[in-house]
C-alpha cells in the first residue's frame, strides 16, 4: 500500500481522538483552505504557566487535513505555547510520516497554520506561519 | 443523423492520452471540463507559426508581419463562423472567458449601470460570473439577484419570470454548468430577458466546446468562451458582442493597437474589434484557436455532442450502481459531459488522489462554484468530465477505481 494513505492516516481520519470543541477555552481559532474549502477550528486550554492543558479540533476536509489535525492536537497537549510557536512544516510532516506534493501539503498544513494563528492571536492563518 | 465518432482515430490526434502517469499506468483523462487536451493539429500549427511566421501583427509591412496578421485575423473569421456571429468584427480576443466577462463588467456595465440597477445571475455560476459583479456592486451599488437552482439541478424559470418584473438591466448566466452539467435553455432565458429590455450575457465556457452554438439564433448580446476548453491553447478566449453594443462601449484597456490616433493629451479609439485589443496579443494562441475550431468543425459538433451524451449516460448509469455514490445535476438528457458526485465517508480530495494512482485524472473541490456547493450543503465534489476522445472503457476504469477507494476507507 502507498505511503499517503498508510493505516495511521486512515485511522486518525475515521476515528479521531481529539475531534470536538472546548468550552470554556482560552484560545480558539478557525480558518479555511481556499483551494478546497477544508475547514479547521482549534480550541486550546492554557494554564497560568503558558502550557496547553487540553486541546480539540473540529471541521471538515480530506483525510490528510483531518488526520493531520488530530495528530497535531495530540502532540501539543502538555506543550508550552512558546514551543508551539516554533513548530514548522517539517515538524508536522514528521508527525504524519508521509511525503506530500504541493497541493496536498496545503491540506496537511492547514491545522498547523490555524493553531499558530490562534496562539499568536492573528486574524488570518497565513502560509508564512509554517515555513 | 449524428454519426458515431471514430474514437480510435480521434485518440491518435491526442498524443498525451498515450502517456503514462507512472510506470505502467496509462493516463485516463477525465478532467476536460477544467481544460481539454490538445490535438496534434493545434500543437503543430502553433509550432509552425513560431518556426515560420512569427512577427508582430497589424503594423508591419514585411512578409512575416503580413503573414502573422493574416493568420491572426483568419482565425477570428473561423471563430466567428463557428458560433455563427454575423461578422468577425463582433469577435474580441481576450485571455479567457473570465476576461471576456470582465470586459463587459468594466466597459459596458460601468458605462451603463448606476446605483440600484438590478443584475440577475444564477446560483449555478462559476466564480468568474459572480466576482466581477460583486466588485461592481461594491463600487457602484448595483443590486444582484439570483435565479435559484432546483434540487434536480435546473434553473427555476418561474422565479426568473418573477425577477424579470423588477426590470433588470443585465442578466448574466451560464449556458452549461461546469459542475451540474445542466444545459440551460439559453434561447428562452434570453427571449424572456429581452422582453423587459435586459442586456443578455452568456458564459459559454462549457457550451461552445460541446454543443453547436449559434449566437444569432440565441440572440445573445454578449457571449463569452475560452479556447483551452475546446482543444485550443490556454491564454486566449473570445467575447462575442453585438456590434451596435460594442461600438457604443468605451475601450477596456488602453495601449497599442486599440487606437486610431494618439496625441500627447488624447487618443481616438480604433474600430472594432481592435478597440478592445490593447497591446501585442496572443498571436500563436489565436492561430491555435483557429485550428481548434477547424478540428471540431471537421469532426462535427452534432456528432461530438452525441458521443458525449452516450458516454455521459453510461457514466451516470455505472456511477449510480456504486453504493454510497451520490450524483449531482439533472438526468443525462438535460446535461453535458459532466458527472459530479460524492462518495459517502470519503472526501473528494482523497477520492481524486487515490484514483490518480491508477492514472485517472478527475477534479476534486468546489470547481470555482462555491455558492452552488453551499446550496447543496456539501463542501466539495469529485467531478469526472468527458469529451470527444473519452471512452466507455475509461468510465469502467473510473468505476473500478471508486470501488478501490471504498475498500481503502471501508
Amino acid at each position: 500500500m502507498d505511503d499517503l494513505y498508510r493505516e495511521v492516516i486512515i485511522e486518525h481520519y475515521k476515528n479521531p481522538g481529539y475531534r470536538g470543541k472546548l468550552d470554556p477555552h482560552d484560545i480558539s481559532f478557525a480558518d479555511n483552505n481556499p483551494l478546497c474549502g477544508d475547514h479547521i477550528q482549534i480550541d486550546l486550554r492554557v494554564d497560568a504557566g503558558g502550557v496547553v492543558t487540553d486541546a480539540r479540533f473540529d471541521g471538515h476536509g480530506c483525510a490528510i487535513s483531518q488526520a493531520s489535525a488530530d495528530l497535531l492536537i495530540e502532540s501539543v497537549i502538555g506543550k508550552p505555547l512558546e514551543e508551539i510557536k516554533k513548530l514548522n512544516k517539517d515538524d508536522l510532516l514528521e508527525l504524519l510520516g508521509i511525503e506530500l506534493g504541493p497541493v496536498r501539503l496545503k491540506c496537511a498544513l492547514l491545522s498547523l497554520k490555524v493553531l499558530k494563528a490562534g496562539v499568536y492571536g492573528l486574524g488570518e492563518a497565513s502560509d508564512s506561519l509554517v515555513e | 443523423m449524428p454519426m458515431s465518432l471514430n474514437i480510435k482515430e480521434i485518440r491518435k490526434d491526442f498524443p498525451i492520452l498515450e502517456r503514462e502517469t507512472q510506470s505502467g499506468v496509462r493516463l485516463t483523462y477525465l478532467d476536460s471540463t477544467a481544460t481539454s487536451q490538445k490535438p496534434l493539429q493545434v500543437i503543430e500549427a502553433m509550432n509552425d507559426y513560431y518556426r515560420r511566421s512569427n512577427a508582430n501583427i497589424h503594423r508591419g509591412v514585411h512578409t512575416l508581419a503580413e503573414e502573422a496578421t493574416a493568420m491572426y485575423e483568419g482565425a477570428r473569421e473561423k471563430i466567428a463562423k463557428f458560433i455563427n456571429a454575423s461578422s468577425p468584427r463582433e469577435i474580441i480576443y481576450t485571455r479567457n472567458t473570465t476576461e471576456s466577462i470582465n470586459l463587459v463588467a468594466y466597459s459596458w456595465a460601468r458605462a451603463n449601470l448606476k446605483q440600484g440597477d438590478l443584475v440577475i445571475l444564477t446560483e449555478m455560476e462559476h466564480h468568474s460570473n459572480l466576482v466581477p459583479w460583486h466588485m461592481l456592486q461594491a463600487e457602484r451599488g448595483i443590486e444582484l439577484d439570483f435565479i435559484p437552482v432546483t434540487d434536480d439541478g435546473l434553473l427555476d424559470l418561474e422565479v426568473y419570470k418573477a425577477l424579470l418584473k423588477r426590470t433588470p438591466k443585465l442578466v448574466s448566466f451560464t449556458h452549461m454548468s461546469n459542475v451540474l452539467g445542466t444545459i440551460n435553455p439559453a434561447g428562452e432565458i434570453i427571449r424572456l430577458g429581452h422582453e423587459v429590455g435586459a442586456i443578455m450575457l452568456v458564459d459559454g465556457a462549457q457550451s461552445v466546446p460541446h454543443l453547436k452554438v449559434d449566437v444569432q439564433a440565441l440572440d445573445a448580446d454578449f457571449y463569452a468562451f475560452s479556447a483551452h476548453k475546446m482543444c485550443g491553447p490556454t491564454g486566449i478566449g473570445a467575447l462575442h458582442g453585438k456590434s451596435a453594443l460594442l461600438e457604443a462601449m468605451p475601450p477596456f484597456m488602453g495601449g497599442g493597437d486599440m487606437i486610431k490616433e494618439v496625441k500627447l493629451r488624447s487618443f481616438r479609439p480604433n474600430t472594432l474589434p481592435h478597440k478592445f485589443e490593447a497591446g501585442t496579443p496572443a498571436i500563436a494562441e489565436a492561430v491555435g484557436f483557429g485550428v481548434a475550431v477547424d478540428y471540431l468543425t471537421k469532426i462535427g459538433m452534432d456528432d461530438i455532442a452525441a458521443h458525449e451524451h452516450e458516454i455521459t449516460s453510461y457514466a451516470l448509469e455505472r456511477l449510480e450502481e456504486i453504493p454510497g455514490v451520490k450524483l449531482f445535476g439533472p438526468s443525462a438528457d438535460k446535461k453535458g459531459g459532466v458527472a459530479a458526485f460524492t462518495l459517502e465517508g470519503v472526501h473528494p480530495h482523497d477520492v481524486a488522489q487515490i484514483l490518480d494512482r491508477d492514472g485517472i485524472a478527475v477534479r476534486a473541490g468546489h470547481h470555482c462554484a462555491q455558492p452552488l456547493h453551499e446550496k447543496f450543503s456539501i463542501p466539495a465534489t469529485s467531478r469526472a468530465s468527458f469529451y470527444l476522445y473519452s471512452t466507455k472503457e475509461e468510465v469502467d476504469l473510473l468505476v473500478n477505481g471508486l470501488y478501490k477507494v471504498k475498500e481503502m476507507f471501508g
